[in-house]
């Protein structure tokens, strides 16, 4: 299977340490060789807390292999940012999409199924489901 | 008839405004919010305003999509997206005309004001800045002062409603008794119309 036919996974966090470490989680639980293009959109360009529209453009770029790619965030601004962003049309690249998923379950969920090589839809579901998965 | 002109002078002077009222906003936002409303939009304003010095769009509708835009890519929270959205969507229902009339820019402007309730997802009542955007542009076919009066009366009514958007939501009934930062600043964009048209009278 040739890398290029990944799916790419953007994790947006209001915290740069929050996407960094959720993707270091995700990529090393998809474990065992090599996982689909992630990166970490967290914090501000300044380091402080909040949302980057530059830092998620930037990571979706780095992550686009031609196959979509699946955005996960977590709360707010981050949510409100990649809306605004997919509704402006030019500022991501075609096929990027917000995925209705928990942000830590869904990144793992998403990394694992874009890494066996699922396309797009067949992410966004993986990460989906992640919410029937009750904890008590 | 307003021109392009008119709408740099009005996000230009809504900069000023936010400058000015930066601390307020952020006291507002300290007990229910993150405590950065007030320097996040002051952020993204003062890079409005440099844009639009340097850019100089010459019609209505791009003077408000650039400025939309620069307040996605500034801000860093939620209220980047929502009022960038507004202007934007305000921007491209006025289309390429040169020149727009008070009417038609009251009628783009209720666009907008609708795309920020689709983002959001929030209604009037939740305690957001549509519970001053919505009354305004109601008022705004009247005229620029009732849009002012009715923003400004929507944003002090938000005090005993309790919040069930954003981050003031979590606190539950522990937001009721405070003023609305975003609806309090949606409320100085109406005071910069209005100063502006004074201005233009002059």
């Amino acid at each position: 299977m040739s890398d290029d036919k990944l799916v790419g996974i953007v994790l947006v966090s209001h915290s740069g340490a929050v996407a960094e470490s959720v993707a270091a989680l995700a990529t090393g639980l998809a474990g065992g060789g090599s996982t689909a293009p992630v990166a970490a959109a967290g914090g501000t360009e300044d380091g402080g807390l909040g949302t980057s529209s530059e830092l998620i453009a930037q990571a979706a770029a780095k992550v686009d292999r031609g196959a979509g790619i699946a955005i996960l965030t977590d709360l707010g601004s981050a949510v409100l940012t990649v809306k605004a962003l997919i509704a402006e049309g030019d500022e991501l690249p075609e096929g990027a999409r917000l995925v209705d998923a928990p942000f830590v379950e869904g990144a793992v969920a998403a990394v694992v199924a874009a890494s066996a090589g699922a396309d797009v839809d067949a992410v966004e579901a993986a990460a989906a489901e992640a919410y029937s998965y009750r904890k008590a | 008839m307003l021109d392009a002109a008119f709408f740099r002078q009005w996000l230009t002077s809504a900069a000023a405004l936010v400058d000015r009222e930066a601390e307020r906003l952020t006291e507002l936002d300290s007990p229910i919010g993150d405590a950065d409303h007030g320097s996040n939009l002051q952020r993204g304003f003062a890079a409005v305003a440099a844009t639009l010095e340097k850019d100089a769009p010459t019609t209505p509708g791009a003077v408000l999509t650039l400025a939309g835009r620069q307040l996605i890519s500034t801000v860093g929270g939620a209220s980047g997206p929502l009022y960038g959205t507004l202007l934007r969507r305000t921007g491209k229902a006025l289309g390429d005309a040169a020149e727009v009339s008070e009417q038609e820019f009251a009628d783009a402007l209720r666009t907008g004001v609708d795309a920020v309730g689709a983002l959001g997802g929030a209604v009037p009542g939740d305690k957001t800045m549509l519970d001053a955007l919505v009354p305004a542009v109601d008022a705004l076919s009247e005229s620029f002062g009732a849009a002012r009066e009715a923003a400004n009366e929507g944003a002090l009514a938000t005090t005993p409603l309790q919040a069930r958007k954003g981050r003031a939501s979590y606190l539950g009934e522990r937001s009721i008794g405070h003023q609305d930062p975003g609806a309090t600043s949606s409320a100085l964009l109406f005071d910069a119309l209005v100063q502006t048209a004074e201005a233009g009278r002059e």
